[in-house]
């Protein structure tokens, strides 16, 4: 082909359009990842507040959850070896989660096999499994980054979702398989039949595979999966292979992606249908993008802030899921950097000792939008209960006052609070802007 | 061989539904190479939307205009939202569209509930076309089939014959040069978004009536559309046609014919193990036909990727 041809020339993933770039200076390429040196400090704080913590919250609902979240984080990380630090988005990650956490199910009910080993190593067996499936996938799916292999991602993720009704041996079917981790050696005496138990075998396990992923990305194959990421066709150029350096980051993602599975398995003792499908993908992207696919330490905060948020809102409100999409399409447009991205844009300015001026515009910004996105709420919850109530029923309950929602009064105020919140941060908005402008310049009046 | 034809027509109607969703699909990703997650979402809201319409003035107005408001808010989303997420690059234009497939059916949910709607057929093609031993095809299978059929051949005529035709194929491979001749390719870029999102928003219409209008509509037939695609080769709509057709076909034929796993094996010369019910494999020995014709798609996907990566008509990337 002598005619040049600008469309199929470049390798996929080469194009200028298809990367996720990563200089600082432009707002809208902050996406970068790896890209810094996390010291020893934040790990031992992090672990002794996790081993801390069930002090504090002693009932075992905050255990559920802090494990749920735990779980969700050793997950998001792996997901992010993937979309941050590798430049690839899968669809059908759940997947290697949910066979990981198949096959501890299996080797729980091996009862002979499973009496002879401690619980605490079962998480490895899911990594394994795990990163079995991710080679075998993997062979095939990261020939090419971009979206070819978020479509084969998404392929495969179905076909195995699918699977899960016909195997039945190995999925269990529509019911699942579930077990008795109890069943297990005894690990210096702790059978862990209470759920303190589990949250310290959870814990350790989050610690231990945090840590490891973060040496992964600091290793020359980590390193090497920014730089395919970045531009493919230099990183050939210096000798390697795109293709291997992203199968490498995709069986260790598979293995870390297992151990989550395998530590569901261990704490709910039930796995199916659902923890493989697309719906458990999209939420772990979603948790992901939401952190911050940009630093390493996003998907934790994403994690933690997803597992609240759901935590609070689907108590609260029928429509959780509704808010989730409108707050993540929100994400993608508006702070493609997610929750980590918007903390680490005020470095700068705590650099130049001029954060204290943010503190007043902020609040007089934030603080009125965030009352009006509430009046907004309050406004899509009643229509909700105006539209899908039982008839008769006019009565809702809603920021702890009950009305009926048929009147116009509570409309009215409701739109008042709205109108009045929006438009108070609208004209505040630019004084902040200009605010973050002075604190971000060096030097000046201050 | 009346079963053949019967289910051969069934395939085609199932195809050219795929079709009219993949064609557009395929457009938008020749065109800004990116693969609209949304896009079962905006046939989803094609079918609500007709739903609705066919309440007030009947199913004819709601086959006319749904399509027309689908298209223009699907352009409404490609100039305030992918416009705008397309700075940041590929990725987030993926994750973005994903965002809005979520969000979407979320949407559905809050407006019209969990249930299935009542959209139904029309009166007037409300009865048998013709019999073949025995099995009646409805008038509106017929008037499916014509309906996709005359999309497709305008657009084809649109796209070879015409001018506006000519522009939109040099803005899909060169669409610098076509700026610098004075063409506003961004308006293009909306108007081919816009008329894709309209096509799915039509087979909604003709399809709400027959598959049901549901919220779980745009996820059933959405990773389907994707599967299409991608064995026709991206960007290449003769590949979607093939595909869907392809797929319409193969889906059709397995859940008609129960074609059992163990018959098949032994066929090929292996025997059935003693104790089957106590085999690893026995869900793998006792499967049958209709229970994989749902997978058979993704099946047929991760084969054609493995062999023909660029897909059955797509240009190999050198």
């Amino acid at each position: 082909m002598t005619v040049s041809d600008p469309k199929h020339d470049v390798p996929e993933g080469a194009r200028e359009q298809d990367q996720i770039t990563t200089d600082p200076a432009k707002a809208s390429e902050r996406m970068r990842a790896g890209s810094m040196t996390l010291t020893l400090a934040p790990w031992v704080i992090a672990t002794v507040v996790l081993v801390f913590l069930p002090m504090f919250f002693t009932n075992n609902s905050a255990l559920t959850i802090m494990n749920q979240m735990s779980i969700t984080i050793v997950f998001a990380l792996a997901y992010n070896m993937l979309l941050g630090q590798g430049g690839m988005l899968s669809f059908g990650h759940a997947v290697y989660a949910g066979v990981g956490g198949f096959a501890c199910m299996h080797i729980m009910n091996m009862s002979d096999f499973f009496e002879t080993i401690p619980l605490v190593i079962l998480p490895v067996f899911g990594g394994l499994f795990g990163m079995g499936l991710a080679m075998i996938v993997g062979s095939f799916s990261t020939r090419s980054a971009g979206t070819v292999f978020a479509m084969i991602s998404l392929g495969v993720g179905e076909l195995i979702a699918a699977c899960s009704v016909i195997i039945v041996a190995f999925f269990g079917g529509e019911e699942g398989i579930s077990g008795d981790r109890t069943y297990a050696q005894p690990f210096f005496g702790v059978e862990f039949l209470q759920q303190i138990e589990v949250y310290y075998l959870t814990i350790a396990w989050l610690v231990i595979s945090a840590a490891l992923m973060y040496l992964w990305s600091r290793t020359p194959v980590g390193r090497m999966a920014n730089a395919v990421r970045d531009n493919p066709e230099r990183a050939q150029f210096l000798g390697y292979s795109a293709r291997w350096v992203r199968y490498y980051s995709f069986i260790a993602s598979g293995f870390f992606a297992g151990v989550a599975g395998g530590l569901f398995a261990i704490n709910y003792e039930i796995l199916t249908e659902e923890n493989l499908n697309t719906a458990s993908s999209g939420v772990i992207l979603l948790v992901t993008f939401l952190g911050g696919v940009g630093f390493f330490f996003g998907p934790i905060i994403g994690a933690i802030a997803f597992t609240l948020l759901q935590t609070v809102l689907s108590l609260s409100t029928e429509l959780w899921a509704f808010y989730a999409g409108t707050l993540f399409v929100a994400t993608v447009m508006f702070f493609p950097g997610g929750l980590a991205g918007l903390i680490m844009m005020h470095v700068p300015a705590f650099k130049l000792g001029k954060a204290s001026g943010l503190v007043m515009p902020y609040i007089k910004t934030l603080l009125p939008a965030a009352i009006g996105l509430l009046g907004l709420a309050a406004l899509v919850e009643m229509t909700f209960h105006f539209r899908h109530a039982a008839t008769g029923d006019v009565e809702m309950t809603l920021f702890w006052t009950t009305f009926n929602s048929h009147e116009i009064l509570p409309w009215i105020i409701a739109g008042a609070v709205t109108v009045i919140g929006l438009g108070i941060a609208k004209t505040t908005a630019p004084a902040l802007k200009e605010a973050w402008n002075e604190a971000n310049t060096a030097g000046g009046a201050s | 061989m009346d079963l053949i034809l019967v289910n051969l027509i069934d395939g085609l109607v199932t195809g050219l539904l795929l079709f009219m969703l993949s064609a557009g699909l395929t457009l938008i990703f020749s065109m800004m190479g990116v693969l609209n997650f949304a896009h079962a979402s905006f046939y989803m809201l094609g079918a609500y939307f007709a739903y609705q319409i066919s309440i007030a003035v009947g199913f004819w107005m709601g086959l006319l205009i749904a399509p027309l408001i689908v298209g223009v808010l699907g352009a409404g989303v490609e100039r305030y939202g992918l416009r705008r997420v397309h700075q940041y690059g590929h990725v987030p234009e993926l994750i973005f569209t994903f965002g809005l497939a979520l969000l979407i059916e979320e949407l559905v949910q809050f407006i019209w509930g969990k249930n299935q709607m009542p959209y139904s057929v029309p009166e007037v093609l409300n009865f048998t076309a013709f019999a073949i031993s025995g099995n009646s095809i409805p008038a509106y299978k017929i008037f499916m089939i014509f309906i996709s059929i005359a999309i497709f051949i305008g657009l084809l005529y649109v796209l070879t014959k015409t001018r506006v035709g000519m522009i939109i194929q040099a803005a899909l491979s060169y669409p610098r040069t076509v700026e610098a001749l004075g063409h506003n390719v961004p308006l293009i870029f909306m108007g081919v978004f816009g008329v894709g999102t309209a096509l799915a928003g039509l087979a909604g219409v003709i399809a709400g009536p027959v598959l049901g209008t549901f919220p779980g509509m745009a996820f059933v037939l959405g990773s389907i559309v994707f599967v299409t695609i991608v064995i026709g080769g991206l960007g290449s709509l003769w590949g979607a046609l093939v595909a869907s057709l392809l797929i319409g076909w193969i889906t059709t034929f397995a859940k008609s014919y129960n074609i059992e796993m163990e018959d098949l094996l032994n066929a090929i010369g292996i025997s059935t193990p003693e104790n089957l019910s106590d085999s690893v494999f026995r869900d793998f020995w006792s499967l049958t036909s209709p229970q994989i014709a749902d997978i058979l798609p993704y099946i047929l996907m991760v084969l054609i990727l493995i062999f023909r990566p660029a897909g059955l008509f797509g240009k190999r990337q050198s």
